[in-house]
């Protein structure tokens, strides 16, 4: 089952509330997502552990209903 | 021997590896394809190993970096990111310069 958009908006804000989030559909397709993400609370982690945030929200989702999301993390 | 011993002899052997989708000459993932090219961009060697050939291996490494997508790439048996991260490291230059600091090129 394919996640949309808002769905995955979801997840991540209600894990990372402070979270600006801008997801784009790839392919159209509900299945390849882009999201660039600016929360605070990445401030001071690697971009290992900014991603592991962003994958945690997503509460397993991440390579299975959810086939590919392209992320990019920042402070803000 | 169990599947984390497994990648743990696979990390100690190769200075560079990626658990990828498919081989380096024929990925099966368009981001598994991606960190593939980078790595030969690079001129860098390093040690493709195909997760689609062993179901174990797939599952385990995703826990033993803890990290839920393939590929992954490690250096000197550390975890350096997937392919986003891996793809900002090669823009910036940094993954290059992490290449030089671990002396592999």
């Amino acid at each position: 089952m394919a996640l949309s958009a808002a769905e995955i908006k979801k997840l991540i804000v209600d894990s990372i509330p402070d979270a600006t989030i801008e997801i784009k559909d790839l392919m159209g397709d509900s299945n390849h997502y882009s999201a660039k993400i600016s929360s605070k609370v990445f401030i001071g982690l690697s971009k290992i552990e900014q991603h592991k945030l962003v994958y945690k929200s997503l509460k397993g989702k991440m390579g299975n209903e959810l086939h590919a999301l392209s992320i990019t993390t920042e402070g803000k | 021997m169990d599947t984390k011993d497994k990648i743990k002899e696979i990390l100690n052997k190769n200075d560079v590896c990626l658990f990828m989708k498919g081989t380096p000459d024929s990925p099966q993932c368009g981001f598994s394809m991606a960190v593939s090219n980078i790595l030969k961009h690079l001129n860098i060697t390093f040690e493709g190993i195909n997760i689609l050939e062993d179901q174990s291996l797939r599952e385990e490494i995703k826990n033993y970096s803890d990290w839920p997508t393939i590929p992954q790439l490690y250096i000197k048996g550390e975890f350096v990111g997937g392919c986003d991260i891996v793809k900002e490291m090669f823009e910036s230059q940094e993954l290059k310069k992490l290449f030089e600091a671990k002396g592999i090129v």
